[in-house]
């Protein structure tokens, strides 16, 4: 520790105003404050502060999200071990998984953090940790073969439009990582939707190419939903055999990286919920007007909609619904502020995502849509929540 | 007595409370008067350097309203009126001769009707001793207020216990009480630790506050008995002063000694000093200081208090001395990612919150680190588990951040105090500078709506 410090005291002047590399001085800021706590001491207000600080709460996030990651890429690896065939191990299946998404991680990451460095840097800010979470959620929401150059593109957009020009980290309306989807989702529908790019078939990194087998069809579960015109008649896996409940809670099924398994995703959500990162009200509440508008199309849905006659509980575990809930819904930056608000806010978002995918033909899933449209009306849900506040105490004075 | 029941709130488990003894008294040869410790005041100095003052000499009184005067607490003579930069009033230094000689003040009759127990109350120098809301300055002479608020108890981090330090006082306790009560109506709060004696006090209504900090802030007791709305005026005034006056009222000697606590980690022997408002802090800390690395000394609570620097005078609000480490050369590795056991936090991102399950008296190591940069705010919820009061902390203090005057306003600015904040920066993990940013606010409203 002591050998680190004193490299760190060598090279600060180089990187301080007047010296040679002062124009990183951002970026050396951001690794010195990763490899030491700042000794900086409060000047004025409180002497002594909470240990807790905005690197510690977006590690928790990412480790939140690691059991989902994990399991998605053994899902990768796992599908197209299926769609090509062949028989494999489970860590065969895991290292290739783990190859086929490393290269969108570190385009994700690279780009994402180049773009917060030299906004940093040009401002003479420090570097914001709100890019550690986008970072990683980015490769988990999109399907395994996007192109990097997708990817790359996807994320600077996000990044910059969606963060930076509002003033970064904190002061974004919309979920960076949903932007980045969303860019694509409207950009190249084509790579986003369909049948042919939720399963990897081809080869990652010139290793375990094949051909598909007969009878594979790389349809998402909610796609053959959509897409079905004789009403709900259950969904099948890849190769045309049935998914229970139970296999979409787990998570063999194909999908966006890190959006299959519940079970994953709920670990997650235990995380973030102990360590109270997350707002158990907003995330209770999308998993509850999810399942409450599901019953009720379930009830009253036309007889001919396939999506409206699926099991409401299917709904909760299909797609991206629990992977929105737990750690999109609940980013506590674009999310409602208020404690009530995150009720109002948390409901709204599982009743929309809901309706679109019942009634929407043209969009299998909601969930995306349903988080950006909240995203927008966090802030009013907060308005009225406050305002409720403010009549309270002219009330007072009126009495 | 009615009782309120707080769910917020957040006591900070910090070592080196006091020990129920009193280490003698300690008053410095030099009593330096600041007043920029009184908040609000604009200083206008009525002694000359060379001047005899004797013990209630106004030293300087407020601008606009010259009867809000600050009296001197020591016979002696003016040593220095120091001023800084743009002349700048920084202190007056009187240096004490020893004797007792008090000029003629009025005294306070309880019969003697509101406006004179109030004049009289203001020319015996209590005046500057008595706070207000809205906007936390020295209550303004000329404007009358709907209630009072005495506390009892103080919460704070390693605060003094007044059960311990008012023990034998009730007398004067009551005094004081009554000649505020001919004022207005009294609120006095006491805890369940407040001894019964001083419990059972006359002409005051009586609650009683359970819970963790800031369950003693004047600022919470208020909002839950009689809230502050537009145009209404509460005092405050701290028990120990209401003790001093009622001294004056009973013996009519203008007797400024208190109790503070020297606490800390960084105290060899936490205990308590009889001092006046005015010495040096240097003086009654000295030998207690544990100098192993560099310290903090603050003049007041470590969550409130001024930054002591080597020639600080104690302020008359300060009910201790609090010293700790400074940290500037911890070094801590990786704290994003450590363990980090002996380390407090009101998050559940550590081991503070098992810890304090398995031994809730564990005390934790503290500095005056920030443990962080400033971020924009990016948690939520986090200031409201500390803020028991019907007001939204945070929207409050964006609107304050906004300078957005009818906002404050609706959201409750008048009935805050930047003390009420503290803890809300404690906790934030953003390390935004709540109290300065709701200090400044409150000066700009009151700039603009007086």
């Amino acid at each position: 520790m002591k050998f680190l410090k004193n490299i760190v005291d060598k090279v600060e002047p180089t990187f301080s105003e007047g010296g040679k590399l002062s124009m990183f001085h951002s970026v050396f800021d951001g690794f010195k404050t990763f490899l030491f706590v700042p000794n900086e001491t409060s000047k004025r207000g409180s002497h002594i502060h909470d240990v807790t600080d905005s690197k510690r709460t977006m590690i928790m996030v990412v480790i939140a999200v690691i059991p989902a990651l994990l399991f998605g890429m053994w899902n990768v690896g796992y599908q197209h071990f299926i769609a090509i065939g062949q028989e494999a191990t489970f860590w065969t299946e895991f290292a290739f998984g783990l190859l086929a998404l490393l290269p969108t991680i570190i385009v994700s990451y690279l780009v994402g953090l180049g773009i917060e460095f030299t906004v940093a840097q040009f401002k003479g800010h420090e570097i914001q940790e709100g890019f550690l979470v986008s970072g990683i959620l980015i490769p988990m929401i999109l399907p395994i073969d996007t192109p990097l150059w997708m990817v790359a593109l996807a994320t600077a957009f996000a990044v910059i439009f969606a963060k930076e020009v509002f003033g970064g980290t904190g002061y974004n309306i919309f979920n960076v990582a949903l932007i980045a989807r969303a860019f694509l989702f409207f950009a190249y529908p084509t790579a986003m939707s369909g049948d042919r790019v939720w399963v990897r078939t081809r080869d990652a990194f010139w290793w375990a190419a094949g051909d598909k087998v007969d009878g594979f069809t790389g349809a998402t579960p909610l796609g053959q939903v959509a897409t079905s015109s004789a009403g709900y008649t259950g969904i099948t896996d890849t190769m045309g055999n049935d998914i229970t409940f139970m296999d979409a809670f787990i998570g063999w099924i194909p999908g966006s990286v890190g959006e299959t398994s519940t079970i994953a995703i709920l670990i997650g959500a235990a995380i973030l919920l102990i360590t109270r990162v997350a707002s158990w009200k907003t995330m209770l509440s999308v998993f509850v007007g999810g399942a409450l508008t599901a019953i009720l199309f379930n009830i009253f849905g036309s007889e001919s909609n396939a999506v409206a006659q699926m099991p409401w509980y299917m709904h909760l575990v299909l797609g991206g619904f629990a992977f929105g809930a737990v750690f999109m819904a609940t980013d506590p930056v674009t999310s409602a502020r208020t404690e009530t608000g995150k009720w109002i806010y948390g409901f709204l978002i599982g009743v929309v995502a809901i309706v679109i995918r019942v009634l929407n033909p043209g969009y299998p899933e909601g969930m995306m849509l349903a988080i950006l449209f909240m995203n927008i009306f966090g802030c009013l849900i907060d308005y009225y929540v406050v305002q409720a506040n403010i009549n309270k105490r002219l009330k007072r004075v009126k009495k | 007595m009615n009782t309120i029941k707080l769910k917020k709130g957040l006591d900070i488990l910090i070592s080196g409370a006091a020990d129920k003894k009193n280490v003698g008294e300690i008053i410095s040869q030099e009593i330096g008067i600041v007043p920029d410790y009184y908040e609000g005041i604009v200083p206008k100095v009525a002694v000359k350097e060379g001047d005899e003052v004797q013990i209630g000499s106004p030293i300087f009184y407020d601008k606009s309203h010259p009867e809000l005067k600050i009296v001197s607490p020591v016979c002696g003579k003016v040593k220095e009126v120091a001023r800084g930069e743009r002349r700048k009033l920084l202190y007056i230094l009187i240096e004490r001769n020893g004797s007792k000689t008090q000029v003629e003040m009025p005294a306070i009759d309880f019969n003697s009707g509101r406006e004179a127990i109030h004049a009289a109350i203001l020319a015996s120098g209590f005046g500057s001793l008595i706070r207000q809301r809205p906007y936390d300055v020295i209550a303004n002479p000329t404007m009358m207020p709907k209630s009072i608020f005495v506390s009892a108890f103080d919460t704070a981090p390693l605060a003094p216990d007044y059960g311990y330090t008012l023990q034998g006082k009730e007398k004067e306790l009551q005094a004081g009480l009554t000649a505020l009560s001919k004022i207005a109506k009294v609120y006095y709060n006491v805890c369940k630790a407040t001894p019964t004696s001083l419990q059972n006090m006359e002409n005051v209504e009586v609650t009683a506050f359970e819970g963790a900090h800031p369950a003693g802030n004047a600022g919470v007791q208020i909002n839950h008995l009689d809230p502050v709305n537009k145009g209404e005026i509460v005092w405050t005034m701290n028990v120990q002063d209401v003790v001093m006056m009622g001294n004056y009222i009973l013996t009519g000697k203008l007797d400024m000694r208190k109790t503070i606590a020297v606490v800390g980690p960084k105290v060899s022997t936490p205990s308590y000093v009889t001092t006046i408002t005015g010495s040096y802090i240097s003086d009654i800390d000295e030998g207690k200081l544990i100098k192993d690395e560099n310290i903090r000394v603050i003049n007041g609570n470590p969550l409130t208090g001024i930054k002591a620097e080597e020639k600080s005078f104690l302020s008359p609000f300060a009910g201790q001395i609090t010293v700790i480490a400074e940290g500037d050369h911890a070094d801590e590795l990786l704290g994003w990612a450590m363990p980090r056991f002996n380390k407090f936090s009101n998050t559940n991102l550590f081991f503070t919150k098992i810890q304090k399950m398995l031994c809730p008296k564990k005390q934790y190591e503290f500095d005056a680190r920030i443990c962080g940069g400033e971020r924009a705010f990016i948690m939520s919820g986090e200031y409201d588990r500390v803020f028991p009061m019907d007001i939204m902390p945070e929207q409050l203090v964006k609107a304050m951040i906004a300078k957005n005057l009818d906002k404050m306003e609706q959201l409750g600015a008048y009935e805050v105090a930047p003390e009420d904040f503290a803890l809300c920066e404690f906790v934030c993990t953003s390390k935004i500078e709540t109290q300065r940013i709701v200090r400044e606010a409150l000066n700009y409203m009151r700039k603009e709506l007086e």
